[in-house]
């Protein structure tokens, strides 16, 4: 346990510096939300994950945000376990129509004002599995969705310069 | 029922390339093969159905031996294999769900990955959980939506006070009809879909589907890409080993282990996004070789994250060992009985932490294992102790695989062009990924298509025994019992 504290105070920080929020990213959120609704958020937002039908690549990249690399949650991004404290829902996956019921219970639980961001290429289009009849649609045609991060699983860095744009102002 | 031991039945009969038997078998002889299952004769690695046949691949691990086995149904009604053995049962009712055959004598004919909601086959009625009877229990319902960020499944817990009576899963929620898909698709598509079955094991299903097809086609792999694929699947098994081993103690509270392995796996995520150009190494292997190659400074970058990695699991085993507290929460915690392990014949950590020596690396060694020096780690308390011990183990023994991996690396071509003449044909591949062996069995139609592919992940013989696992645990140590299993849904769902 020694050799950890040693790392701590030694090797500096793991944490890297704050890549900003993605311009896309900005640019599609002020059109979904406009100026006002976004800075209702604050600078403080509790997310609540679900995964609707994902092969678990996103999951694996939406869990990194929690490392100590990107540790999302100095910029006050929280991940939370109840639906009921969370302003966010996360979906990942192209929606299954064994989970769909699930997902919308999660969504309706939450306290408005509540927006949605889908992670993952499956959340914008189904990704690898469009066309499948044991597969709703995309996400979108479910859920009103505010912002999409792409990616195959996105990398970790786009998944949060998506989420910074929920917070941060433009420029 | 007199059991029948593959091995008599399949003697004198040559292997395919693939290292399968493949022989048809009246209804007699499959239900003697299946009671030979229940009788530990030999090991039962998939069942699925394929045009009017329903197929049994069978293991004998002992001699080595593998076959897979077609039975002709009578307009789908075939003879229960879980009548026999009941590991197959999930599987059973699963293949009845998507393809509509009809086990005979399936002892429990509730439905699986069906739950009433696919359009044009909406039930309402109540999906009925066994009966648990006794004074002073009762039900938590948890999930399919958990309280982390992990896969949906829901989990019925029946408890006397803080101990868990029984565990009842249900799963199938992330089910997104993967196999309907690979049906008419090209090799390029099934590709894809195939390191998507279950995302954290991509390396390793990718890597089977394309043994597969390899085998149908008669189609060789360069020897370098052969080197690639296994340095990328030992790359794949270490950043989940050291993760999970991070998450058992965080389940533990230990979060300073949870953050050092947390460092570790994002080293290795980083260095393969560099060196092969992606963090999970998606799309990278694909039949007749590997998308992607490494340079002479990607080599260097991986031999340097090697000696990152063994310092690192060095001193998560100095901590953990030196931490009673944190060994009193999985010394003696989640034991699956060994005699259960064994019947289910369950691959990776979960077995060989029961005294299971099953590894697809070495008991069906393929290349380039065939060739490399390490041996199977077991233990055999069958904890969590046990599962968190094999996983630190097999980390140090990737380390010395990729070391030698690398040694071995020559310059050459990393694929090959496919065969020129399309043909009809079949192939399996069994690959071991970091929780275990997976199957993937691939049959190509006469225009080069693929016609049917079955994936078959480790989790589904590790679930079920979950549930005999935390019997008799609290109810507070089912998430530690559950990090220890680490199984997949996506890959079970399909």
């Amino acid at each position: 346990m020694r050799s950890f504290l040693r790392d701590a105070l030694l090797k500096g920080m793991a944490t890297i510096s704050s890549p900003g929020a993605g311009q896309a990213a900005l640019e599609e959120v002020a059109r979904a939300l406009g100026e006002r609704a976004r800075r209702r958020l604050g600078r403080s937002l509790s997310i609540r994950e679900v995964d609707a039908g994902s092969c678990n690549g996103c999951e694996l990249e939406i869990h990194a945000l929690n490392n100590p690399v990107y540790d999302v949650e100095r910029f006050g991004l929280k991940f939370v376990a109840s639906p009921r404290h969370a302003d966010v829902l996360l979906v990942t996956g192209p929606v299954t129509w064994n989970m769909r019921e699930a997902l919308l219970r999660t969504f309706e639980a939450m306290p408005a004002p509540k927006w949605v961001v889908g992670v993952g290429d499956c959340a914008a289009d189904c990704g690898v599995f469009a066309g499948s009849p044991a597969v709703v649609g995309p996400l979108s045609g479910i859920l009103p969705v505010d912002l999409h991060v792409r990616g195959c699983p996105p990398p970790p860095l786009d998944i949060v310069k998506g989420l910074l744009a929920l917070i941060e102002a433009p420029g | 029922m007199t059991p029948l031991a593959l091995a008599d039945v399949i003697t004198g009969r040559e292997p395919g390339p693939d290292g399968y038997v493949r022989l048809d078998v009246p209804a007699a002889t499959w239900e003697a093969l299946a009671a030979g299952c229940a009788a530990g004769l030999h090991q039962m690695s998939a069942l699925w159905a394929d045009r009017g046949e329903m197929r049994l691949a069978l293991n004998d691990d002992e001699r080595h031996l593998r076959a897979i086995v077609s039975l002709r149904t009578d307009g789908g009604t075939y003879p229960s294999v879980a009548r026999h053995h009941a590991p197959a049962l999930r599987l059973e009712r699963a293949m009845r769900d998507l393809y509509g055959t009809h086990p005979d004598g399936l002892p429990d004919p509730r439905p699986w990955l069906d739950h009433g909601r696919w359009p044009g086959r909406t039930r309402d009625e109540r999906y009925e959980f066994l009966p648990v009877e006794g004074d002073g229990l009762h039900q938590i319902p948890v999930g399919p939506v958990h309280a982390g960020i992990i896969e949906p499944g829901h989990f019925r817990f029946t408890a006397n006070g803080e101990t868990v009576v029984r565990l009842e899963q249900r799963l199938g929620y992330v089910h997104k009809g993967v196999e309907g898909l690979f049906a008419g698709a090209d090799l390029e598509r099934g590709a894809r879909l195939a390191g998507r079955i279950s995302g954290d094991s991509t390396v390793a299903y990718a890597w089977a589907f394309a043994r597969a097809v390899e085998a149908a086609l008669g189609w060789p792999v360069p020897p370098r890409a052969l080197l690639l694929r296994a340095i990328m699947a030992e790359l794949e098994r270490m950043a989940h080993h050291i993760s999970d081993v991070g998450a058992i103690c965080n389940d533990a509270s230990v979060i300073a282990i949870h953050a050092q392995c947390a460092l570790q796996r994002e080293d290795v995520l980083a260095t393969t996004q560099v060196c092969l150009g992606h963090r999970l190494m998606m799309d990278r292997v694909v039949p007749g070789g590997v998308a992607a190659d490494l340079s002479s400074e990607g080599t260097g970058a991986v031999r340097s994250l090697l000696s990152r990695l063994e310092a690192t699991n060095g001193e998560i085993r100095r901590v953990y060992d030196s931490m009673p507290s944190l060994q009193d929460r999985t010394v003696t915690t989640g034991i699956a009985a060994p005699e259960l392990v064994r019947q289910y014949a369950a691959g990776g950590f979960v077995g060989r932490a029961a005294g299971l020596a099953f590894d697809a690396r070495k008991t069906f060694a393929y290349a380039p294992y065939d060739t490399l020096e390490f041996s199977v780690r077991t233990r055999t308390t069958s904890d969590v102790d046990a599962r968190l011990m094999v996983r630190l183990d097999e980390i140090d023994d990737s380390v010395r695989m990729v070391g030698q991996l690398l040694d071995r690396l020559t310059p050459g071509a990393v694929r090959s062009e496919p065969p020129t003449a399309v043909a009809a044909g079949e192939g399996a591949a069994l690959v071991e990924a970091f929780r275990g062996d997976v199957f993937v069995s691939v049959r190509l139609g006469a225009d080069g298509r693929l016609a049917r592919v079955h994936p078959r992940d480790a989790s589904w013989f590790q679930w079920p025994l979950l549930e005999a696992a935390i019997e008799g645990n609290i109810v507070a140590d089912f998430p530690i019992c559950n990090k220890s299993f680490n199984c997949s849904y996506s890959g079970h769902d399909l």
